[in-house]
């Protein structure tokens, strides 16, 4: 009886433990977007936020009107959804052709793929490498480097070669090519292993904010991610855009705009995509684990 | 079709097409495999910057052959080695303590499975985990929402709840940077690294458990010679990945957190060559003493890696290459 008590308390507090945490996890994202959502100088007068109060969206429309918002937005899908395909496709067919028994040097160009893993020059060298190929300044600077990532290549290799090797055969005698066997059997039979892929992936490209950082000086060419480090450590930066923004309601009603209410709702503008693909995200952790792990 | 009807015609004998095979598949890889030159060895070649006097504009010809000055400057220029010192500190006392708290997301996960009810177990699962998908600018806008002088939520509590006379300025405090930065990592990573040993628990066969709790094991004694034995390869592997890892603790953790009054503390390697070399604006010997201190990161990193492998070959006889 005893011992029962002890687990009941233990059972008690273990669990306590865990939702608090969870909380701390969660809270600061309601938090901001509590204070999105509420009469702007009720939010900044010092009070204790924990619901919201003078329920608008003003914020919202006021912000999407600001110069560079907009683009910034596209440019962020833009990269992530070319970028995701294009690491797919590339990286994916290679991992095929390094399936393919007969390819001339295989070992040693598989192996010249996984070595580059390991290693890198440093950020200087790199830096004018990317801009030697003048992908610096240039939308391509988002995709091209990322089109071969060889982890990616060793999942998608292990994967496909557990495909019954009697599917590409019966093609092949069928008449297909090296491309049509795998466009039409390797690739879509795949689909496991590129899903979750793509799912990381996408969320990499969305999250990257170092490419911009590094490479790309140009406004049109700004990132969302970009735009709300820039908002959030430039005091100078956001202050100077909100004044030239006269038409979005600065001025002390419930609904103009406040520095910290632009800063919380580009987070949330950042941040939602993400909460929508979460659901899926979770399907993939078991195999996205792998991914986790490797990246240290 | 018509591509079998060529090769046909172009190689009768029955030898040929194998071969033409062969150097088909590769020509095939070529271009893909050109893409892993350019962006991963290519670069290499920049490490030649560190020996000359590198402008960014000039052609490295009309630029001034320095030998290893540029290395030589780390340790004899009294400024530059001061520096270099500063932001070892910081990689090794940020890098240390991310190392010791490796062992959080195993005991994290080891006590999550004793949680009785499964649908908490998964709810405080997927919470945990999601911070792991933000990118580091949104962990900056979620800690700046907490601990802001005016608008944070936890300076307004403490000032309401009576803490606190006047809100603290948190985020710009140098104070303690190292253990904050490692706070918020562990925010981020924790409930996803506990996915790992989560895994690895639920593959522990369920008849060891069976078999403690008719032998009268409590819950304590069964974690700690069943469940945390089972998970220590894993863990093993995950901290000789974070030894190979010990100088890249990457940047922009550090450069969203970086502000004028903590830099001097949160600067590590990454963040360093990135701050001199580029955003300085290119002047001086910046360009090319940035090079020198990325090339040696490099090559240090390169041995650790091979340390952890041999360490891990040693004790687990799998290597992690």
């Amino acid at each position: 009886m005893v011992t029962r008590d002890k687990f009941g308390l233990f059972n008690l507090s273990n669990s306590l433990v865990f939702s608090l945490y969870a909380l701390v996890c969660v809270f600061p994202l309601y938090y901001i977007l509590v204070l999105t959502l509420s009469d702007n100088q009720w939010a900044a007068s010092g009070v204790l936020v924990l619901y919201p109060k003078g329920f608008h969206l003003q914020n919202y429309v006021n912000v999407l009107r600001f110069e560079g918002i907009l683009p910034a937005m596209f440019v962020s899908v833009l990269k992530t959804v070319v970028g995701t395909a294009c690491t797919l496709l590339g990286t994916s067919f290679l991992a095929y052709l390094f399936t393919k028994k007969g390819m001339f040097l295989r070992k040693a160009l598989y192996r010249f793929v996984i070595i580059s893993m390991y290693f890198n020059a440093g950020l200087i060298p790199w830096y004018i490498n990317m801009r030697n190929l003048q992908l610096t300044n240039n939308f391509l600077g988002y995709i091209v480097p990322y089109i071969v990532m060889p982890f990616y290549l060793i999942l998608m290799k292990t994967y496909m070669e557990s495909i019954p090797p009697a599917l590409e055969e019966s093609a092949s005698i069928d008449g297909a090519g090296t491309l049509q066997v795998f466009f039409r059997i390797i690739f879509p039979l795949s689909r496991p292993i590129l899903a979750t892929v793509a799912v990381f992936e996408s969320v990499n490209q969305w999250n990257n904010l170092k490419d911009n950082l590094f490479l790309m000086t140009r406004s049109r060419l700004h990132t969302l991610q970009y735009i709300l480090y820039n908002y959030m450590s430039e005091v100078d930066a956001l202050a100077a855009r909100m004044r030239s923004q006269a038409g979005a309601g600065l001025g002390s009603s419930a609904i103009s705009l406040t520095p910290m209410a632009v800063r919380m709702t580009v987070a949330m503008l950042v941040v939602l995509p993400i909460l929508f693909v979460y659901p899926v995200l979770q399907r993939h952790f078991a195999k996205g684990i792998m991914l986790g792990a490797m990246k240290g | 079709m018509s591509r079998r009807d060529r090769s046909g015609l172009l190689s009768p004998t029955a030898g040929k097409p194998r071969i033409r095979q062969d150097v088909r598949l590769f020509l095939m890889a070529l271009p893909f495999l050109a893409l892993i030159f350019v962006f991963s060895y290519l670069p290499l070649y920049g490490w030649i910057y560190a020996f000359f006097d590198f402008r960014p504009g000039f052609r490295l010809a009309d630029c001034e052959f320095r030998g290893l000055f540029f290395f030589r400057l780390m340790v004899s220029d009294p400024v530059s080695r001061g520096e270099v010192i500063r932001v070892l500190t910081n990689t090794f006392a940020i890098s240390g303590l991310n190392l010791s708290i490796q062992v959080l997301p195993l005991f994290f996960a080891v006590f999550l499975v004793e949680i009785r009810s499964s649908r908490l177990r998964r709810t405080v699962q997927s919470l945990t985990t999601m911070p792991n998908f933000l990118s580091w600018p949104l962990v900056f806008a979620f800690a700046y929402s907490m601990l802001s002088v005016d608008d944070g939520f936890i300076n307004r509590l403490l000032v309401q709840v009576g803490a606190l006379g006047n809100p603290v300025n948190f985020l710009a405090s140098s104070d303690h940077v190292w253990l904050t930065q490692t706070g918020y990592l562990v925010w981020k990573t924790l409930g996803w690294t506990a996915i790992i040993y989560l895994a690895a628990i639920s593959s522990i066969d369920s008849e060891l458990y069976e078999a403690a709790e008719i032998d009268g094991a409590d819950r304590f004694r069964i974690m700690r010679h069943i469940t945390i034995p089972h998970l220590l390869p894993t863990f093993f592997v995950l901290v000789l990945l974070s030894i190979a890892n010990f100088l890249n603790n990457g940047m922009e953790q550090y450069f969203v957190f970086q502000n004028a009054l903590n830099k001097d503390r949160i600067e590590v390697l990454d963040l360093y060559v990135y701050n001199i070399g580029i955003r300085s604006g290119m002047m001086g010997y910046n360009y090319s003493f940035a090079t020198a201190v990325g090339v040696l990161k490099s090559l240090v990193s390169v041995v650790l890696l091979f340390v952890a492998n041999w360490g891990s070959k040693r004790i687990r006889g799998v290597s992690i290459l």
